[in-house]
């Protein structure tokens, strides 16, 4: 065992402080979590896409040897009167009330303390529904022709959905606009013009740790253990269910067996509370894979994008329209739609820009984030069409990109500047590192080769608040209270880091509390890759503070300037003996500029701009449609990297994952009902999936970011996705616009252009 | 509702437990003994974070029924190390960065402890097929390859390395 290092620890390659709890096994979850006189619930889900109920009959499953009790959405309303959340939305009701919206939705709960007793009492509850007419496609939601909700019920949260309040005959959730220039006249005088549409698919997190909350209700307050990536969010939406101040509401949350945003805003923790409301004792609400995929999933989108280009091929129009398909609540959808939505016309310098962003209901299960918050959607669609464009051009897509790529002190569609993004590094790294220039063996015969890039940007979601603690105990040891969750993005290590860099300490010797409300301050969440920089700086005030404190105290105690006293003597000079705290508070919101409701128009629309990048490298059995992906690199600006090993990981992780929603992941759908809702029917990648990859952090700095660092999480999944359509389009001439590019999507293309198609299965 | 004492050792104590027919070994195991390193996550036996060694042999805690462990020899992570001291294959994931949630990482610890007892010089192909029955979501694969040559080497290095 080496020393801890003191000195500087930006930039040290140390491992996870949690890992050693990792590898043992001692790490908790919540899922793997017990609490002494719990109860366990299983739900009964509704096996129509949209319907009325009619009678929910759960007297047999009453009668069940060892059932405590059987409670439907009726019942929740005795103990939670309107029992409905969301975070833009107030539209999820804890257990469906009225109506069924989704095939998978929960509709009653059995109570037991053993939960094979639970799960047999759940199927002889007997749920009678009048099917209505449903609607899956976002296209066709947008319609209106088919309602899911008969009325809008908007959160106050956000100021752009009050308009929403009360709407009725629509499932659009938020319609964003951004007009930039004048889109008519330059299509109207553009040399050429190209238009496409492109679409994703739905796919969902899988996050190894299924949704676990566990709730204990007494009168005077109630405990929810979560596994929530935002147990702020959480005790706000609990309170506010009960009527209650938020100091009677504690949220804990142990480790979490991963996110990637699908432990967002609130999931179970409603259900536990109301479950444990009704039955006066604690509940666990845990789920199995198969019920993780009716929870939350990754929007899939239409993209339809239009450019006008002159005559030296400049873009100088894009026509942007992306309709999201956010299933049957709108969790987080609506910010997605704007947060990214207007990043929608790419990292180009663009004058005439209009955007249509829309937020839509359907009778699916729901959307939120995942990994990119719709980043990945956008970007797959505009680095396809830009590849396309450069390829009718009879360009070279690099040389095309680099034409129209935006710079540095440059306005984004938006308004807002272009600061310290390195857009330009990162596609010359990819390019380089590609040997773009250098003559490519594009195979022969029945195998060809080709290769392609992409690079994506996006812009932290903002405004948003992070608050620290960082307390100095009479030993001089060092303990932080922040609410960031460490879902394995290594984000503890990070934060030791920055308050070990302050303080002249080593981050290994430093202690961040385990997460909760009761304890730790308020944090917006951990998501969309803002906790290294939100609460990165919330830390580093903290950290100062203390700093500034510790000054104080050696003053005070009369050590002359610059003496190296050591500080657990200044406590016991001050103290009488090894007594007192030094606390340090930290509160970081950055400045942001609300858009113009009418043109989206925004001075400072985020913090800082993420950008990132891929190229690939595929080779192709034209005669199977196989598809190996040679060569995978990942090419990323996260400014200074805290721990670089940490941030190699990230990178690695997130394009692997992007991997897997490029190749083959895609939940498929019958009637609104998940067809292969289990690890053996919906395939992610392992081990033998892994490409030859390269990840590479370009040398940057963030300027206003702490020790010029940002965020990290989700950058490697923008660019996987078109990089590698753009190679399979390199390779035999053949476009895919759909994902994901499986080999028989790419065989039926191949064979559509041989003028041989394959027969519809 | 049958149940039935079964007797095994685990983690090198003799213990005992009573059982229904279909509680599973995790069930077992974080149920009557809070050990709750072998989790459950796809409940079909394909990702590998329910990984138990049962006379020495890898096995899915969530598809091994309980009662088929009587008489054995039941090994979890939590008994690999001894003394605050780390297993080289731990200390070589810790090493490696070989994890990021942590929830599949007592899976591959296990089956890469498996790996090495029956190949004590893999090579990568022979790593790869081995952990191809473990999966990781947050997809820390090259770093747990990494790990697994790591493990190799501080094996061989002895307990002093």
């Amino acid at each position: 065992m080496t020393a801890p290092i003191t000195g500087k620890q930006i930039g040290r390659s140390l491992p996870r402080l949690e890992a050693r709890a990792k590898v043992s096994g001692r790490a908790e979850y919540t899922h793997t979590m017990r609490v002494p006189g719990m109860l366990t619930a299983k739900l009964l889900r509704s096996t129509v896409a949209h319907g009325r109920i009619k009678s929910v009959d759960v007297s047999e499953a009453r009668k069940v040897p060892g059932v405590f009790g059987v409670f439907t959405g009726e019942d929740v309303k005795r103990v939670i009167p309107d029992p409905y959340y969301g975070p833009a939305f107030h539209d999820q009701p804890i257990l469906a009330l009225g109506k069924v919206h989704y095939v998978g939705e929960p509709v009653a709960a059995v109570l037991a303390e053993d939960p094979h007793i639970a799960d047999q009492a759940v199927q002889l509850i007997a749920a009678e529904y009048e099917e209505l007419p449903a609607v899956f496609d976002e296209v066709e939601a947008a319609a209106n022709e088919i309602v899911v909700h008969d009325e809008l019920k908007p959160a106050t949260t956000f100021a752009d959905l009050k308009h929403l309040k009360g709407a009725r005959n629509t499932n659009c959730a938020l319609d964003f606009k951004l007009r930039r220039g004048d889109i008519d006249k330059a299509f109207a005088s553009a040399a050429q013009v190209f238009e496409h549409t492109f679409r994703t698919q739905k796919v969902l997190h899988l996050a190894f740790e299924p949704h676990a909350s566990i709730a204990d209700y007494r009168d005077d307050g109630v405990t929810v253990y979560s596994a929530s990536q935002g147990p702020s969010f959480v005790r706000t939406e609990i309170a506010r269910l009960l009527g209650w101040p938020e100091n009677k509401v504690r949220i804990k949350v142990p480790y979490l067996g991963a996110g990637y945003g699908g432990k967002l805003y609130i999931k179970l923790e409603a259900l536990a509370v109301a479950l444990s409301m009704l039955a006066r004792r604690p509940v666990k609400v845990a789920l199995t894979m198969d019920e993780v995929f009716y929870t939350i999933t990754k929007h899939p989108s239409t993209f339809r994008i239009k450019s006008g280009l002159d005559n030296n091929g400049k873009i100088v129009a894009r026509k942007c329209e992306v309709w999201w398909n956010g299933g049957a609540y709108a969790d987080i959808g609506p910010r997605v739609t704007q947060k990214s939505g207007f990043t929608a016309s790419g990292p180009y310098d663009i004058d005439n820009v209009s955007v249509d962003s829309y937020a839509l209901y359907t009778n699916l299960p729901p959307a939120g984030a995942l990994r990119g918050f719709g980043i990945p959607q956008l970007v797959w669609a505009y680095e396809s069409h830009t590849d396309m464009i450069a390829r009718a051009l009879g360009r070279d897509p690099l040389d095309f990109r680099r034409q129209n790529l935006l710079r540095e002190g440059r306005p984004q569609a938006t308004g807002t500047i272009l600061k310290d993004a390195a857009i330009e590094k990162v596609l010359d790294t990819i390019a380089g590192r590609l040997n773009w220039d250098a003559p490519f063996d594009r195979g022969s015969g029945t195998i060809r080769r080709g290769r392609g890039l992409a690079v994506g940007l996006k812009a932290v979601i903002s405004p948003t608040t992070s608050v620290a603690i960082v307390n100095v105990a009479a030993d001089a040891s060092v303990t932080v209270y922040c609410g960031t969750i460490d879902m394995g993005q290594g984000s503890d290590t990070a934060i030791a880091q920055i308050a070990g860099e302050v303080l002249n300490m080593a981050a290994e010797t430093i202690r961040i509390v385990p997460r909760d409300t009761d304890v730790t301050p308020y944090d917006m969440g951990t998501l969309g890759s803002r906790s290294l920089f939100h609460m990165g700086h919330a830390v580093r005030l903290a950290a100062e503070e203390a700093k500034t404190k510790i000054a104080q105290l050696a003053r005070e105690v009369g050590e002359p300037e610059g003496s190296n006293a050591p500080l657990p003597e200044l406590f016991v000079k001050k103290y009488g003996m090894r007594a007192g705290n030094i606390v340090g508070t930290g509160i970081y919101k950055p400045d942001y500029v609300p858009p113009d409701p009418a043109t989206g128009l925004t001075p400072n629309a985020t913090p800082f701009w993420m950008t990132a990048g891929s190229g690939a490298e595929v080779e192709i059995d034209t005669e199977t449609g196989q598809l190996r992906v040679t060569r995978l690199i990942n090419v990323a600006d996260c400014g200074t990297p805290i721990n670089p090993k940490i941030v190699e990981t990230q990178l690695s992780g997130a394009a692997l994952m992007q991997l897997g929603f490029t190749l083959f992941e895609k939940m498929h759908l019958d009637g609104g009902q998940v067809t292969n809702a289990s690890l053996a029917d919906y395939k992610i990648p392992g081990i033998h999936d892994v490409p030859p990859m390269e990840n590479e952090v370009v040398a940057a700095v963030q300027s206003n970011g702490p020790y010029g660092a940002k965020g990290v999480g989700e950058l490697a999944t923008f660019g996987v996705s078109p990089a590698i359509a753009n190679a399979i389009e390199d390779a035999v001439g053949v476009r895919l616009t759909e994902l994901p590019l499986t080999a028989e999507a790419l065989l039926r293309a191949l064979r559509a252009k041989a003028g041989k198609p394959l027969a519809d299965d | 509702m049958t149940t039935r004492i079964i007797h095994f050792n685990l983690n090198g104590r003799a213990e005992s437990a009573q059982v229904a027919a279909h509680h599973n070994l995790v069930e077992m195991l974080q149920g009557q003994f809070a050990l709750t390193g072998a989790r459950e996550s796809c409940g079909q036996g394909l990702c590998g974070c329910c990984t138990v060694l049962v006379d020495g042999r890898p096995v899915s805690g969530c598809l091994y029924l309980a009662v088929f462990a009587d008489g054995a020899n039941i090994v979890t992570i939590e008994h690999l190390g001894s003394h605050g001291a780390l297993d080289p294959v731990q200390d070589a994931f810790v090493e490696a960065g070989a994890l990021q949630c942590g929830y599949c990482t007592p899976g591959f610890v296990l089956m890469a402890k498996a790996l090495l007892a029956a190949h004590p010089d893999p090579t990568e192909e022979q790593i790869k097929d081995y952990l191809s029955g473990n999966l990781c979501r947050c997809a820390a694969y090259p770093e747990i390859i990494n790990a697994v040559k790591i493990a190799v080497r501080k094996i061989k290095a002895g307990p002093t390395g």
